[in-house]
């Protein structure tokens, strides 16, 4: 029942040893359609990473058949004295194709809780939604709210289980809990770190550079907006799998509010503008 | 359906054809059966149309195989790419949705079919669906609704979206015509139901010129709130 999944309950009620009902693991192949657990499907006898390189890294993949999964981006995050910034641009490509210019990389969580999304798009999504559900579960179980240093060993850990499987994720959790601001930086080998600047994705390296050159702890917020926009915008303008517009958030000790979403097309020209 | 271990070097690129001794050949479970998809969401409507064009390699297998399949009165997904795994995954689709009519005495919304969807292709994430989906509905409002998704359940909503083997060469047609992008100084009208299946007519006019695995017939769902319409309209058939 879900009420009692939910509660735990389920968790220590013992099934009954000496029943007949075998796990789904002896039965090769069946499908339960996965509407109560979760099922994760592989390939019979291949390692699961090898088996899908042909057909996502190859330009002609295996006889015409080319498998592009969505990738992207420049995704940043910084502390600062009023909190935690959090830019991305919304690039999402497969392979050389810009399947979107609009996705959304951040997901909220709840309202003092927000993951990056960086590397593969649907296992940064599905990853982040089951985080997003365990965190629901934490607050329902536990009556108050996780704390991001939680959450985020929550997903290295979920991760850390694929390991060598072919996961492509870095993320940054950020929020604000009763330690004050948290930023934590988790990929997929299920390495977690605290800092307080991250900068992940193909444009990682360029927003670096325009964000070390600016950044100080006690920035004002409108410098710090425009700090984390302009380091998301010259990575665009240099990295070709990021692009399109630069979603700004603020994490402050009411919650995260969103600030801005500008296209780089207009970013380009304002900045432009100021040259002169 | 036959691929040869031996004839990938290094850095996954084909070899250089020569004999290089006894080859192992290995069983590839994709084929690549063709097909363009394309979904258009409006005010009050959402437009889901295909072609009808089944094809493998040099060969048409058929002229009458739409990609467009219904799933409620207000919800029609497109799926293209490996026609097997479309059978399979609307299948699967299919009985969730009934599974899910049975509990909640209910019928899925549009979004929570998108949301759906998205875990069972995750679900394959080691040995993906080779499909690449779009949901075109109305959601709960009565506002049209279009969802994309890459083959591993990456997956967002959107106005407009096509997929399948000419998608390249529609999207940018659409993001001109329907997004208003690249362009100044332009009235930006709303689209119309008729405007719509107009642009959709032509749009994939051009594309079966230019691409050889799109062609035969184009069949567009249209979704309202009176329910979902279809029509057929005959393409290029070479």
């Amino acid at each position: 029942m879900a009420l009692l999944d939910v509660c735990g309950i389920s968790d220590w009620v013992k099934e009954d040893t000496f029943s007949a009902q075998k796990a789904s693991v002896d039965r090769v192949n069946h499908f339960n359609f996965a509407a109560r657990e979760p099922e994760l499907a592989v390939p019979i006898g291949v390692d699961p990473a090898e088996f899908l390189k042909p057909f996502t890294d190859c330009e002609d993949g295996v006889e015409g058949v080319t498998i592009k999964l969505e990738h992207g981006t420049t995704t940043l995050a910084f502390k600062f004295q009023h909190g935690v910034m959090v830019a991305v641009d919304s690039r999402a490509s497969a392979g050389a194709y810009v399947s979107t210019q609009m996705f959304k990389k951040v997901i909220e969580i709840n309202p003092y809780l927000l993951g990056t999304m960086s590397g593969s798009a649907a296992d940064c999504v599905y990853w982040e939604r089951v985080l997003a559900r365990e965190c629901r579960i934490y607050k329902l179980r536990n009556k108050e709210r996780i704390s991001v240093s939680a959450a985020s060993k929550l997903l290295a850990n979920m991760v850390a289980n694929y390991r060598g499987m072919g996961l492509s994720m870095g993320t940054m959790i950020c929020g604000w809990d009763k330690k004050g601001p948290g930023l934590y930086y988790v990929d997929d080998n299920g390495l977690r770190l605290s800092g307080n600047m991250f900068s992940t994705g193909s444009g990682n390296s360029y927003a670096y550079g325009v964000m070390d050159s600016g950044y100080r702890y006690d920035l004002t917020v409108p410098e710090a907006y425009d700090l984390a926009q302009r380091a998301i915008f010259h990575a665009t303008h240099r990295d070709a799998y990021s692009g399109g517009t630069v979603n700004m958030y603020h994490m402050q000790e009411t919650g995260w509010i969103k600030v801005s979403q500008e296209d780089v097309g207009e970013l380009y020209h304002r900045f432009a503008a100021e040259k002169k | 359906v036959m691929i040869s271990a031996r004839a990938y070097g290094d850095n996954g690129k084909m070899k250089e054809y020569h004999y290089t001794g006894p080859v192992e050949h290995k069983f590839s479970p994709y084929a690549f059966n063709g097909g363009t998809v394309l979904a258009v969401a409006g005010e009050d409507f959402a437009l889901v149309a295909s072609d009808t064009r089944l094809s493998e390699g040099y060969s048409i297998h058929s002229r009458d195989s739409p990609k467009c399949y219904k799933l409620t009165d207000t919800t029609v997904i497109g799926c293209s790419g490996f026609h097997g795994d479309c059978l399979t995954l609307t299948k699967i689709i299919e009985a969730r949705l009934k599974m899910y009519k049975h509990s909640n005495n209910k019928s899925m919304t549009s979004g929570a079919i998108a949301a759906m969807l998205s875990t069972i292709l995750y679900g394959k994430r080691f040995f993906p669906y080779y499909v690449y989906n779009i949901i075109g509905g109305l959601d709960e409002e009565g506002r049209g609704a279009v969802y994309s998704f890459d083959p591993v359940g990456s997956y967002q909503r959107d106005t407009y979206k096509a997929g399948g083997s000419a998608s390249a060469m529609l999207q940018p047609l659409l993001d001109n015509q329907i997004g208003f992008k690249n362009m100044e100084n332009v009235e930006q009208l709303p689209l119309t139901l008729e405007k719509a299946v107009q642009l959709v007519k032509d749009v994939f006019i051009s594309a079966a010129e230019r691409d050889v695995y799109t062609g035969d017939a184009l069949k567009i769902c249209i979704i309202t709130k009176e329910g979902i319409r279809e029509e057929i309209v005959p393409l290029r058939k070479d």
